[in-house]
């Protein structure tokens, strides 16, 4: 049973001729004791894009990475990184031979070697001169904002300060694609938004083809030029940020990139009948479909317009409040805005939704 | 950034594995790159059958029993033996649990002038090795030692103290010299306990020593077993003081009885018996240890630990007084004393004469240490390395932790068992190379297993395999597998990744094994008792034969030599106490 991929929008059909790609996975798998980590999964990426993978734990994203780094061997299909053909059909070049860089979640610096020396590991094969070295040192520091930092050994530094040494470390010899594994999990979360963003435009600056791996979809859709989502050892969809959030392939996907309402409805052609009034869809259906509705499309108005609902709970967020709405026929939504009308249990509100809307076969 | 691109060879050429062009045959073993091959494992497997051969000879007794000479055996020497040795290790085992978890406690959860000092040293009798405490305390507290004399000058004739000399008097001195284990493993465990259980307890009205009866102890549990069985397996295999204080038990009559006329079909016997004791012990210690996994939620390094309670009052004098006094008894004495002899007896030698005698035996010492530190930490990486290569794949993995497990079984066993099987394994095969070179018509070698240092640097090796091992693997799990991948991904070769990141990483282990090992064997008497080649005698003999003859002034000197390199991993193990965040 083959994968479903599913490209959309702007991503291009995988055309492996094509050598501005700078990965290249073809239909590539993955046993460990005989389960499927990774089941024929097919990706591209052009180079200077950052590409996040994106979804549950076990779902093969870190396998995936692991494979594109070396580290480990693929049981089926090929991988072409920068149009060399480094693994599949008899071949495979070593990790240390594929110019990639590896960010850890664990950051793994060398606990022996001082900040300074753990950027400087990669340089060593480039027989650089001692000044070439250390002024390369010198800029990644820079870059990374520790220049200070040079002589501290890694126990001395905070969990924030490693990440950005480890990044360092792997972008001092200039790897064409870099791979971070779930780099911010281990940070707080005060601290993950700015570093975040910070890292994002390191990668940016340098022009670094980047594949992240993540589980938290706020991650993925806030830093990538493209997401792939997958469960369970396979790609279920591939595309920018807002083709995974307002198209998305599956019930399954729609849910993971975000809340998502469900509303059961009649189609026929380009309308349907819903609980919220006749709808139009984005895409012709006939028969029971389900209608994703995310809790931002929702408009509540207190006013004469939409169907009638009750407000059975609220949750405030300072710049944005959720809502739990009940139809009259005992149908349950959530609902999102901003905070301007502050609702309150019990109030009696009219509902409305922006349409068209995506529609999925009842299943 | 150029992307450079290589070009891909078309031929099948003889390009090496690593660059990673071959046929369809190679891909199979070229995906297992990062799992290492099968063979990996065969040389700690190698290693493991090796170490374990000299007790395959004595299990094989076992199996075949003289049953007149058990007869005999049981009609006569046996049973006494039997009681001294079961009594002699019960005792101590309770004497060291009940001192090492008490003064544990103390110090861990009450604070009292001088408990950080206290805290240090009462780990201190851990660098005495039992037999010259045995002697010590003979000296001191015999019916005609000094404090007996004094005691009867002053109190009149009848007065006495019981005597030391018996299976008492060894319980009293073993538990003195070994309660270390178990103080060190139960402050270990105590400290680890979060507060916030601690707290629940006492929140819950329980009192600080219902909380400390109900709760730390069971928690502790897995911890002061294996102390409780350290110090029972030192009090096994102990020759030196139940030989001075004439205790009959197996392992003394292993090595009294071994060579002696009709003696060592005996000795085998009681030793394979003893070895059957050991693994009782050795299964019996892994029920209580394993059964017994409690994870503290909150606890460990996360924890805030629990504060301790100011003592006052008559109490804040009696803590320290305590520690204090144990420690006098323990250490100080026995130091004040073996000083004071060697000061007299180096007085009476002229400087020459001492020096050559003295310096012989450091040689012989140094050399047998050296020899087995070395080879134990040799193996100790091959086996640790195989082992952990192989970590991830499921189908050898387990038969690497049984390996591992298996070379680690030497430390349980008594040194005479060892000794015994070692013989009972080399000497056959002395005989046979030594009919080999007569029947090839070549000179006889001689007993070159047995007969020189070979035979006793094994058994050192299986006894002794079990420290250099533990050491070395704790090290090389500060070296994670995301490092190794970091550094391959970075440029470095399998063999730079070994040289500037495993090796490194691995010397503080190493040089922590490589130094348990030797002071280890600088202890150890009942196998070099019996495996020693002729002239080469250590300094523990050196002081257990002076002993024997009553010869304090003489035995002194070495006495003295190894309690203090002795010292030398104790204070390292003080020190390292430290670096644990401050409690």
């Amino acid at each position: 049973m083959t994968n479903t991929v599913s490209f959309t929008g702007s991503a291009q059909k995988p055309n492996l001729s094509m050598t501005d790609h700078i990965i290249e996975l073809e239909a590539v798998s993955k046993t460990y004791n005989g389960q499927y980590a990774v089941e024929t999964l097919s990706l591209t990426l052009q180079e200077g894009q950052l590409l996040t993978l994106l979804g549950p734990s076990g779902c093969g994203k870190t396998t995936t990475l692991r494979l594109i780094a070396g580290i480990v061997a693929p049981d089926g299909g090929a991988i072409r990184l920068s149009g060399r053909h480094v693994a599949g059909n008899g071949a495979f070049i070593p990790p240390e031979q594929r110019r990639v860089g590896l960010v850890f979640q664990d950051y793994a610096l060398f606990p022996h070697l001082s900040v300074a020396a753990n950027i400087s590991f990669g340089l060593k094969r480039r027989r650089l001169s001692r000044k070439e070295e250390s002024n390369r040192v010198e800029a990644m520091l820079q870059l990374v904002g520790m220049s200070a930092y040079g002589d501290r050994m890694p126990h001395m530094l905070s969990g924030g300060q490693q990440q950005r040494v480890a990044l360092a470390r792997a972008l001092a010899p200039e790897p064409d694609i870099m791979l971070l594994d779930e780099p911010f999990s281990n940070l707080d979360t005060a601290l993950r938004t700015q570093v975040r963003a910070e890292v994002r435009s390191i990668l940016r600056a340098a022009g670094t083809t980047t594949v992240f791996v993540t589980h938290d979809q706020q991650e993925a859709l806030s830093l990538s030029d493209q997401v792939a989502v997958m469960f369970d050892g396979r790609l279920h969809q591939m595309g920018t940020p807002e083709e995974l959030y307002t198209n998305p392939v599956s019930k399954q996907v729609a849910q993971f990139m975000g809340e998502a309402n469900f509303l059961k409805a009649t189609a026929h052609g380009s309308r349907a009948l819903t609980p919220l009034g006749e709808i139009r869809l984005l895409k012709p259906q006939v028969g029971e479909v389900e209608l994703l509705i995310r809790p931002e499309m929702l408009h509540l108005n207190p006013a004469d317009e939409g169907v009638a609902a009750e407000i059975e709970w609220r949750e405030y967020y300072g710049h944005a409040q959720r809502v739990g709405l009940k139809l009259g026929d005992g149908t349950q939504l959530v609902a999102r805005s901003d905070a301007q009308v502050a609702f309150r249990t019990g109030d009696n509100v009219r509902v409305s939704v922006y349409a068209p809307l995506l529609a999925f076969q009842n299943q | 950034m150029a992307a450079a691109k290589q070009s891909i060879p078309t031929s099948t050429d003889s390009l090496s594995a690593t660059t990673g062009y071959g046929g369809k045959r190679s891909q199979n073993r070229l995906s297992r790159i990062w799992r290492w091959p099968s063979w990996t494992l065969a040389l700690p497997a190698g290693i493991a059958v090796v170490i374990l051969l000299p007790i395959a000879g004595l299990t094989l007794t076992l199996l075949q029993p003289d049953l007149a000479l058990w007869e005999r055996l049981w009609a006569t020497i046996l049973p006494p033996m039997l009681r001294n040795t079961l009594m002699l290790v019960g005792g101590v085992g309770i004497g060291t649990l009940v001192i090492g978890t008490l003064f544990a406690w103390l110090t861990s959860a009450y604070e009292f002038p001088g408990r950080s000092v206290f805290d240090r040293l009462l780990l201190l009798p851990l660098a005495v090795p039992t037999f010259v405490m045995g002697f010590v305390f003979m000296a001191i507290f015999d019916y005609v030692g000094p404090v007996q004399a004094a005691l009867r000058t002053h109190f009149g004739e009848h007065v006495g103290l019981p005597p030391i000399r018996s299976l008492g008097g060894a319980v009293l001195v073993m538990t003195l010299v070994l309660y270390p284990y178990v103080y060190l493993l139960a402050r270990a465990a105590f400290r680890e306990q979060a507060a916030s259980t601690f707290e629940a307890a006492r929140v819950m009205g329980f009192s600080r020593t219902q909380t400390f009866i109900r709760l730390v102890l069971p928690l502790a549990r897995p911890s002061l077993a294996a102390g409780v069985f350290l110090a029972m397996m030192e009090a096994l295999t102990d020759y030196g003081t139940v030989s001075f204080f004439s205790v009959p038990t197996l392992s003394e009559a292993v090595v009294r009885l071994w060579g002696w006329g009709s003696g060592t079909p005996q000795a085998v016997e009681l030793a394979s018996m003893l070895l059957v004791f050991a693994l009782l012990m050795l299964v019996m210690e892994r029920a209580l240890r394993g059964r017994a996994k409690y994870y503290q939620v909150g606890g460990g390094s996360k924890g805030r630990r629990m504060n301790r309670h100011r003592l006052s009052g008559w109490k804040a004098a009696l803590a320290p007084l305590a520690c204090a006094g144990l420690l006098f008894v323990a250490f100080v004495l026995p130091m004040i004393q073996l000083t004071s002899w060697t000061i007299q007896e180096l007085r009476g030698f002229t400087t020459t004469a001492w020096q050559s005698r003295f310096f012989e035996y450091v040689g012989n010492t140094s050399t047998l240490a050296a020899t087995a530190a070395a080879l134990v930490v040799m193996l100790a990486i091959f086996v640790a390395h195989g082992v952990r290569a192989t970590a991830h794949d499921g189908r050898f993995s387990r038969a690497a932790r049984v390996i591992a497990r298996l070379l680690t079984t030497g430390y349980a066993l008594p040194g005479a068992v060892v000794a015994a099987g070692v013989l009972m394994f080399l000497s056959p095969l002395d005989f046979a190379i030594n009919d080999l070179a007569e029947s090839l018509g070549l000179d006889k070698p001689g007993l070159i297993l047995t007969g020189t240092m070979t035979g006793l640097v094994y058994a050192y090796l299986v006894r002794f395999m079990a420290v250099g091992y533990n050491s070395i693997e704790s090290s090389l799990e500060k070296i994670t597998p995301n490092m190794e991948q970091a550094a391959r991904c970075l440029g470095a070769t399998p063999g730079r990744v070994l040289w500037r990141i495993h090796l490194p990483l691995l010397s503080t282990g190493i040089a922590a094994g490589a130094l348990l090992v030797f002071v280890d064997v600088m202890k150890e008497l009942p196998a070099t008792l019996l495996l020693r080649p002729f002239g080469m005698d250590t300094l523990a003999i050196w002081a257990y034969i002076a002993a024997f003859e009553s010869l304090w002034r003489e035995a002194a000197l070495p006495a003295l030599s190894i309690v203090v390199v002795g010292l030398i991993p104790v204070f390292l193990l003080m020190r390292i106490g430290d670096r644990v965040p401050a409690t």
